[in-house]
């Protein structure tokens, strides 16, 4: 039922789905409702990597090295897990300096360089050639193939055979057009394709299934399970030896060298670039990413081993090619749905990697190839009301159509030699030159653009010598002697025997000599001469992209530009509306009305040249804002200095934020001790005041007797009595303060002497009425005993719990009024403790002086007239005492009803634990004080 | 801060790490005629390696708290 019109159908269909998904993608990115913005998508768009190579390719690989496709997938996994900074940093620096290409960063980064840039995006669209032939390739053979369903049959294209009846130049334009519709329907200063991002994520949703598909088909379905494979394998001579997979002696060489490779292409490729580092959303996302890709190619690498032990079992000794095993095994099953999914996932991993790649090359052959030579005609320069977006539209969009045809010129030169991984591998060799340049620039600042430009073209041309011309040799359209004999027959020439370094793989010596002079050339040669004032900037621009305070470039500009000119100039390449919107929204962020008010200053040239930048390249965006500014040029000392000042600043800065800070806390520190200290100042001196007050009343009452007793010795023997009778009470009374006023204050230092032993309070009150017994009978006062037999004893100091009782009764008795007066004394056990009450039915208390009461020489009454009758003392004390074993110690009152005291012991105060249990029961025990007042 | 430049010195330790798992002479140690499961030593050995390198990345990087 694969007829081809249903594969036609199939294929459109399938295009046009991922078209639709593009187009809802921009829809929601300008509605700004992004659906690529999360992780998984992100990482998922990185999958890109993975192309026909690894869907048709590993397993060609694998049915001759084994287990040797997997470096191709570690080296990426391993780069990742550094990916945090490397990534991170070309992130920052790319969005900080609008870049959008890897040219871009390469130019930028050395100056802004023209030439540097154009050096990039040669070496870019030659080294990522056949890597593009690779795909179409894939997809004319997957599609061949298909086409003569149920039959297999190999594709073969005979030379002779005109472009217009080869399929491939058909698809190769049907690709262009395709990635012109998606890539490059208008143009954004920030070269974000958001639809693109999340149509590429299904796609990797989609090859991942199929291929996933595939491989469970041909493990469970075909074989019973790895197990089974292996075993008919080791029946097998041939195909024992790659089960077992032997790296040894040139393997692990061979291993090493592409694992680095992969490792450098996985960031260094244009189109991972595009996706890692351009369309990277936030850069948050990286860090989820930055498993989750390993995951994913770790999941499309699982049953590689199995499809390609199964296709040579299965098709042991007929000609089919192991880079169509996955999609010729499901057809010689005749598992159509299958096959069609295969083919789909085929297109996905195909049309993802021409997509992406050719947007990536397009943008930097326009901003850095093309525009650079188009600025240089003084005729365009110099009309300047012409709108130019269009023309970069069109210029993007030609560069798309010459990149594949490219592809297909090479696919035709060279394509039939080489199996698909080897093609591809070509590619990261190329693009593994950028690496010196790239990695160099981000961490070190002497590298200069003459530095750069040796680096790059002595590795790329190592690089076409040893690897893209023999491939062409391989291919008969270069005579086949070059091979065998070298350079004009030189043999030191020998392009893969350079210098007569042999016994490597092709891979590894190129790798070797191409490294050799890159990374040499760039270090000897930038070593040459100190960085210029351009190159120093750039490289902190670069350098510190990390760090949190770096200089801007606003700093590094110094001239005179007008606002009118420089909206007209953006507006040339923007189109004017969008250039209009552009300026309102940043006079919008600085707070001004509008874009009059605006001042063409320093930093505002630099958002003007940023907005340039992304749309014709960083180099171009200088050379334009140079055209319409008037700009005085820095020398190197200059700059030198604003940097050198920018980062002592920046030392300075953050030094004294920390010293402020630590200023902040100690002075906030100092401010809360200086207040504690004046309060317990003023609580002191209240103290002192208080405590000479009540001396002084017994002093002078003692005086004054003593006095009338020392100047009348006439006085008779009653007075002589009297008086002296009520010295002995004042200095009784005296004595009584003292001493109060040393426990107070020794209770209040916490030196009090304390000794709990277990008590029986019935005993104790008992014992305490009978001690003040005699004043209420003095007072002509009853008392009543309430005294329940049979509670628990407690735990307590007894001298300190008497002297609490003796406050509370003697108290009581100073208020009741003569001859009437009732005292109840109550026992009773509450929850979580004893509590004891002591009432009577004088006066009591106002509720405002319930609290007062508790205070330090606070006796309630008016002091001008009523003689105090205590010390202001004792409650004080009976607080702190019942406190002191975790009780409480409260009055109940209203004026005219008598007063109630009340205390509660807890039962075993001992215990923290016991103690916090009563004091929650406390809680739950009537509380007529405000919690505060405890 | 400081959680950060931790969780940066794991991940460069994860990429040692990896480095040495996945090259001569830990290599090596593997490559020999002896089956897991039917499975070749060398196979399961590097995918075992790699999906713990994995594991470890995503642990590195997930963890919230110290």
């Amino acid at each position: 039922m694969l007829a081809s019109p249903v594969i036609v159908a199939a294929a459109l269909l399938y295009l046009g789905l991922l078209f639709a998904v593009a187009w809802w993608g921009d829809k929601r990115a300008d509605a700004g409702r992004s659906i690529i913005a999360s992780p998984t998508i992100y990482a998922l768009s990185m999958a890109v990597y993975c192309t026909t190579w690894t869907f048709y390719g590993s397993v060609g690989r694998a049915a001759v090295s084994g287990i040797g496709f997997l470096p191709i997938y570690l080296g990426p996994t391993l780069v990742m897990a550094l990916g945090w900074f490397l990534l991170l940093k070309m992130i920052r620096t790319a969005k900080a300096n609008r870049i959008t290409s890897i040219a871009d960063f390469i130019s930028s980064r050395y100056g802004k360089s023209h030439l540097l840039g154009g050096l990039v995006t040669i070496i870019a669209v030659i080294g990522v050639v056949p890597y593009i032939a690779l795909q179409l390739k894939a997809v004319s053979g997957s599609v061949s193939i298909l086409l003569n369903y149920p039959e297999i049959v190999m594709p073969h294209r005979s030379e002779t055979e005109p472009v217009f009846a080869d399929m491939s130049f058909w698809i190769a334009l049907i690709l262009a057009a395709f990635t012109i519709l998606f890539g490059t329907r208008h143009l954004d200063a920030t070269e974000r394709h958001e639809g693109m991002v999340a149509a590429i994520a299904l796609e990797s949703g989609v090859k991942l299934l199929a291929f996933l598909a595939v491989g469970l088909f041909v493990t469970y379905g075909m074989y019973d399970g790895f197990a089974d494979i292996a075993d008919r394998v080791a029946q097998n001579a041939d195909l024992r030896r790659l089960s077992a997979a032997v790296p040894s002696g040139q393997g692990f060489t061979s291993w090493f060298s592409l694992t680095v490779l992969a490792g450098l292409a996985v960031l260094f490729l244009p189109r991972q670039f595009q996706i890692a580092v351009v369309e990277n959303v936030n850069e948050a996302h990286l860090k989820r990413a930055a498993w989750l890709f390993p995951l994913y190619l770790l999941l499309i690498n699982v049953f590689v081993l199995p499809i390609a032990l199964g296709g040579l079992l299965h098709f042991a000794g007929r000609d089919v090619d192991a880079d169509t095993f996955v999609l010729t095994l499901p057809m010689a099953l005749r598992q159509e749905g299958l096959t069609l999914l295969v083919f789909i996932g085929g297109l996905s991993a195909a049309t993802g990697m021409v997509i992406v790649e050719t947007i990536a090359l397009s943008t930097m052959v326009c901003n850095d190839l093309v525009m650079p030579l188009l600025l240089r005609m003084k005729r365009l320069a110099l009309d300047e009301s012409k709108d130019l977006s269009r023309v970069l539209l069109g210029i993007r969009r030609g560069a798309i159509l010459f990149i594949l045809l490219l592809g297909y010129l090479y696919f035709r030169l060279a394509g039939e030699a080489y199996a698909l991984v080897a093609i591809g591998l070509i590619s990261f060799a190329a693009v593994a030159q950028f690496a010196p340049a790239m990695i160099g620039g981000m961490y070190w600042r002497g590298g200069t653009r003459e530095g750069a430009l040796a680096g790059l073209s002595a590795g790329f041309l190592v690089w076409a010598y040893t690897l893209l011309l023999p491939s062409f040799a391989k291919s008969g359209w270069l005579p086949a002697d070059f091979l065998t004999q070298g350079l004009f027959g030189t043999e030191l020439l020998l392009p893969q025997q350079l210098f007569g370094l042999s016994g490597h793989d092709e891979i590894s010596h190129c790798l070797f000599w191409s490294m050799f002079a890159n990374i040499g050339c760039y270090v000897a040669v930038s070593l040459l001469r100190a960085p210029t004032a351009a190159e120093a900037s750039q490289a902190t621009l670069f350098v510190d992209a990390l760090k949190h305070a770096r200089p801007a470039g606003a700093a590094l500009w110094r001239g005179r530009a007008e606002m009118a000119d420089l909206i007209a100039l953006v507006g040339r390449f923007l189109g004017p509306l969008r250039a209009r919107a552009a300026f309102a929204a940043y006079a919008h962020e600085r707070g001004a009305a509008g874009i009059d008010e605006l001042e063409a200053d320093a930093e505002l040239v630099q958002f003007a040249e940023s907005l340039l930048a992304g749309a014709i390249g960083s180099a171009s965006a200088r050379v334009m804002v140079a055209s319409v500014a008037k700009e005085e040029p820095l020398s190197l000392a200059e700059v030198m200095n604003i940097l050198d000042e920018a980062s002592q600043l920046r030392t300075y800065s953050r030094e004294l934020e920390r010293k402020s800070a630590e200023l902040t806390a100690a002075t906030r520190e100092l401010k809360e001790a200086n207040e504690r200290l004046q309060e317990l100042d003023r609580l002191k001196d209240d103290f002192m005041s208080s405590v000479t007050h009540e001396l002084r009343t017994p002093l002078t009452s003692i005086r004054a007797f003593s006095e009338i007793l020392f100047d009348d010795p006439k006085i008779g023997l009653a007075d002589r009595q009297r008086f002296l009778g009520l010295i002995v009470s004042e200095t009784e009374r005296l004595t009584r303060l003292v001493n109060q006023t040393l426990d107070m204050a020794k209770i209040e230092s916490g030196h009090a002497d304390w000794h709990a032993s277990e008590i029986d309070l019935k005993e104790l009150i008992a014992q305490s009425v009978a001690a003040t017994s005699q004043l209420f009978t003095e007072k002509g006062a009853r008392i009543k005993l309430d005294l329940p037999d049979g509670l628990p004893l407690i735990r307590a100091d007894h001298d300190r719990l008497i002297q609490v009782m003796l406050n509370l009764l003697s108290n009581a008795v100073k208020f009741l009024p003569p001859d009437v007066g009732r005292v109840r004394v109550g026992l009773r056990e509450c929850a979580g403790g004893l509590e004891v009450s002591v009432a009577d039915n004088g006066p009591g208390i106002a509720p405002d002086d319930q609290a007062v009461i508790f205070e330090k020489f606070r006796q309630v009454g008016d002091s001008m007239t009523d003689k105090p009758a205590g010390t202001g003392l004792g409650l004080p004390i009976s607080r702190r005492i019942v406190e002191h074993f975790g009780g409480r110690l409260w009055v109940e009152s209203a004026p005219g009803a008598g007063a109630t005291f009340r205390f509660v012991l807890p039962l075993a105060p001992a215990g923290a634990l016991d103690m916090a249990e009563a004091t929650e029961a406390m809680a739950r025990a009537p509380a007529p004080l405000p919690a505060s007042r405890i | 801060m400081h959680r950060r430049i931790l969780k940066g010195e794991r991940l460069v330790a994860t990429f040692v790490c990896g480095c040495v798992l996945f090259n001569y002479p830990l290599l090596s140690l593997f490559d020999r005629d002896v089956e897991v499961f039917g499975i070749p030593l060398l196979y399961v050995y590097v995918f075992a390696a790699w999906a713990g390198l994995i594991a470890l990345m995503a642990w590195v990087i997930e963890r919230r708290t110290e």
